[in-house]
């Protein structure tokens, strides 16, 4: 390098714009946007050519045409007349569908697992480490084909239920486990508003009683906070709490007349009930399974993270160890649980993805797969599947950013 | 009187009691299980339920391992053999070996080129994960890339030594023309690799006969080699592209920063399999019309991509790691922005970052089980094709997972644990 320099004064020459601190960065992002933009049209020239020798265009136009194809686990309305929009629009909610169900059940997994991975059990710790390494060192297309191939080559077939010399029996006479899929009863209102198609109006009412315990029961509870710092003295919550959650819920459901359709053998397959497919079942778990391990990991990881003598603190303080973990250890091991935890719900909803190797039919499988093949338009497919992912991936990440900085440390 | 003081004193003990032993409760065995397995009543009935655990999955795969039959040709032929006893057809695994490896189309005579390039894969990584080894070896691994592209491709050997020239060419232009300034030793060494290949290009096909292996098109690789190669192959290109976005994510340059951003987010934001659709359907309308680019290659340019963001993301958090003073430390020494890079930040980044980096690498190991979707055929596209539809192995699906599982978890779990060594390693803060 140059040790020194002359006063430049005002002139200008060539060399300042590499030498000169005061242009370099300009020039290096000037050289840095021209050479992306060259690359650009270099790969829009040689896409263009392409395109014009195969005799194809970009058009999203194919959207609206008949998808004619079926798709055997739907949430809405669906049949093979549907367009190839309402085709992803299906495959939208069964991405949707299984990455919440998966989310749920793999932080049951993972918390227990990290929880018991840490107890005083020499057998229970060893054997949640044991599950956790085996999870994790095996890639979870794997585990989704292990799974799959328990559901269609172990389960019985709906014939080995029939008959008086039946090999298989239902559980409790109300879930069939076969190899086409598994029935549960559905629930369904015999006195619900709107008649036939209205039973969505009837889950909303639900949902809205639900959430309006939720938030009597917040009331409740911060007017249990307030009376015992004004007085000392904490009132008794816990019957009224389990009074708002159950009697509105229970009243609701019997005026609407809750009832359970049971499946049942009819002639070669179960009728009735909601069946849930083997390939929803075969991602569901194995999702879970798999990432549940890694979630054990980062709760371990969140749990050791709080030093002792926090717990010590407390326990000094005179709280009992149900309240020093709820109050002292918990709030802390959430703030180091919570990030990892965000990405490994981010995995979760990438690895759906890999339902199209089992035949669900997600958004990768209807407008990535059969979409794809059939109408040829792979460009626009592809981009339409990622712009999905990338605004569910953004969603998340801002959904759990927020939580997260409610859960932060608070620094004054 | 002297009688009657000797009887005053009652009893006066001499020697010490010698000490009695523990309770039989409080040591040895009985202890470790009162503690560890029956410490209260909800810990003795945990350990109940997991000891039926392990009962329940011994019993269901011990007799069907040891009872196994591993020389059959079908599996009704195994099934005979069984005859009617529980146990494992691996027989698959001993008939179908070389195709579970290597795929089902690699030339059979050829096989000792990849299984002499996977043996060499050891030696090459040695000198890179053991520190301790002779730096000398690092010039094997350095050469390693050519001499395995030339044993698993074949071909004449003037091209894989050209790529090597250029490598070659490239370094001592650079280090002629560093001197001056990094960023000419930089550009300098590139323009003069690319003159060299472009010449290797230029006279390669008249000589594509000197000392020729037999070529093998990567359309025809498969199996675990596959999973391998895809793996090794990734993560060493990702690693160099992760550094740079890494430091471009941190540029102050805003340009450069967002263009670094967006590929990352961008990267981050879609599932792998997306990325393996674009290289299967897409990428190649994005070539040169005419240029046929094979499948393999614009895998290993998607998955490249993908994991090198995931790197990025663990190099910028071992760059936010260091102190804000390393970085005016450099400053203050008068050291530009490529010297600071090199001698201080890196090196340090990049030491923190080892334990993020190795489980990216273990991670996309295992996600090359992926390409089996785009109907690539590795080793679980091999079992869930060819092997599975065969009439012979029709329904051996325990066996055959089963392999996969324990190929995979072998590597993945020694990276694992080797991680977990370096990280104790290197921890140079005192504890």
């Amino acid at each position: 390098m140059s040790t020194t320099t002359d006063p430049q004064g005002g002139t200008f020459r060539l060399s300042m714009l590499l030498n000169d601190t005061r242009y370099r960065s300009m020039t290096l992002q000037a050289i840095a946007a021209i050479v992306l933009a060259l690359a650009l049209l270099y790969l829009y020239s040689n896409l263009a050519a392409n395109l014009r020798a195969a005799g194809l265009n970009i058009s999203f136009a194919f959207l609206g045409s008949p998808a004619g194809y079926d798709i055997n686990q739907t949430l809405i309305d669906y049949n093979s007349q549907s367009t190839n929009l309402r085709a992803a629009v299906v495959g939208v909610l069964n991405t949707l569908l299984v990455a919440f169900l998966a989310c749920v059940t793999a932080t049951v997994f993972g918390v227990l697992a990290g929880v018991l991975r840490l107890s005083n059990n020499w057998l229970v710790s060893k054997l949640m480490a044991f599950y956790v390494e085996i999870f994790r060192n095996i890639p979870v297309l794997i585990w989704i084909v292990i799974i799959f191939t328990i559901m269609i080559a172990v389960l019985p077939g709906p014939r080995a239920f029939r008959g008086d010399d039946a090999t298989s029996s239902m559980l409790f006479d109300l879930f069939a486990f076969t190899n086409r899929g598994v029935y549960v009863p559905g629930p369904y209102f015999t006195r619900g508003i709107g008649g036939e198609g209205g039973s969505i109006i009837n889950w909303l009412l639900v949902i809205v009683v639900l959430v309006g315990s939720l938030f009597a029961t917040r009331a409740v509870t911060a007017r249990a906070n307030n009376i015992q710092a004004a007085t000392g003295v904490r009132p008794k919550t816990l019957w009224t709490n389990l009074a708002i959650w159950f009697v509105p819920i229970i009243a609701l459901l019997f005026i609407l007349g809750l009832s359970w359709d049971v499946p049942a053998l009819k002639g070669f397959n179960f009728a009735g009930g909601i069946k849930v497919g083997g390939p929803l079942i075969a991602l569901w778990f194995a999702l879970s399974i798999y990432t549940g391990a890694f979630i054990a990991e980062n709760v371990r990881a969140g749990i050791q993270a709080v030093s002792k003598g926090q717990t010590e603190a407390a326990s000094a303080l005179g709280l009992r160890p149900n309240r020093v973990m709820s109050l002292v250890v918990l709030p802390q091991a959430l703030r180091v649980i919570i990030p990892p935890l965000i990405s490994q719900y981010l995995n979760i909803t990438k690895n759906s993805s890999l339902a199209i190797a089992v035949g669900y039919a997600d958004i990768t499988a209807t407008l990535g797969g059969i979409t794809l093949n059939q109408t040829g338009r792979a460009i626009e497919c592809v981009l339409l599947l990622m712009l999905f992912y990338l605004v569910i991936s953004l969603l998340i990440s801002a959904f759990m950013n927020v939580y997260n900085n409610s859960m932060k440390l608070k620094e004054r | 009187m002297s009688d009657a003081h000797a009887h005053s004193v009652a009893f006066v003990r001499e020697t010490s009691l010698p000490p009695a032993p523990p309770p039989v409760a409080e040591t040895g065995i009985v202890k470790w299980l009162r503690e560890n397995l029956f410490a209260t009543w909800a810990n003795g009935l945990l350990t109940v339920a997991s000891l039926y655990v392990i009962y329940l999955i011994l019993s269901a795969t011990m007799p069907w391992f040891f009872n196994g039959v591993w020389i059959a040709s079908s599996l009704a032929e195994c099934r005979e053999i069984l005859d009617g006893t529980t146990g494992g057809c691996f027989a698959v695994l001993t008939e179908r070996w070389n195709q579970l490896l290597f795929g089902f189309t690699y030339p059979n005579e050829l096989y000792w080129r990849p299984s002499l390039a996977f043996v060499m894969l050891f030696a090459a990584l040695a000198p890179v994960l053991f520190f301790d080894l002779p730096r000398k070896l690092l010039i094997f691994t350095g050469l390693y890339p050519f001499i395995a592209y030339w044993l698993i491709w074949g071909g004449s050997i003037l091209v894989p030594l050209f790529a090597l020239v250029g490598f070659i060419v490239g370094y001592v232009v650079y280090v002629r023309l560093e001197k001056t300034s990094f960023a000419a030793g930089f550009f300098g060494g590139v323009g003069a690799a690319l003159v060299t290949w472009a010449i290797g290009g230029y006279i390669t096909p008249f000589l594509s006969g000197v000392l020729a292996l037999e070529a093998v098109p990567s359309r025809n690789m498969g199996g675990y080699m596959l999973n391998m190669m895809l793996g090794v192959t990734c993560v060493s290109l990702s690693l160099p592209i992760g550094i740079a976005l890494a430091l471009g994510r941190q540029s102050s340059m805003p340009l450069i920063k967002w263009i670094c951003v967006i590929f990352i987010e961008f990267v981050r934001g879609v599932p792998l399999i997306t990325l393996l659709f674009v290289a299967n359907v897409m990428l190649a309308y994005f070539f040169p019309p005419g240029t046929g680019v094979d499948l393999f290659l614009r895998v290993v340019i998607m998955i490249t991509l993908f994991s090198s963001a995931y790197i990025a993301e663990v190099i910028r958090g071992g760059l936010a790691a260091l102190p804000k003073g390393q970085y005016e430390a450099a400053d203050s020494l008068g050291l530009d922005y490529p010297q600071a890079m090199r001698l201080i930040i890196l090196p340090q980044a990049l030491k923190i970052s080892i334990p993020g980096i190795v489980n990216i690498a273990v991670g996309l190991f295992k996600d090359t089980t992926l390409v089996s979707v785009i109907s690539m055929f590795d080793i679980l596209g091999m079992i869930r094709g060819p092997i599975l539809a065969s009439t012979d192995w029709n329904g051996v699906y325990w066996e055959l997972l089963g392999f996969a599982c324990v190929v995979f978890f072998v590597v993945c779990y020694s990276i694992s644990q080797y991680s977990q060594w370096l990280e104790r390693r290197l921890a140079t803060d005192h504890r």
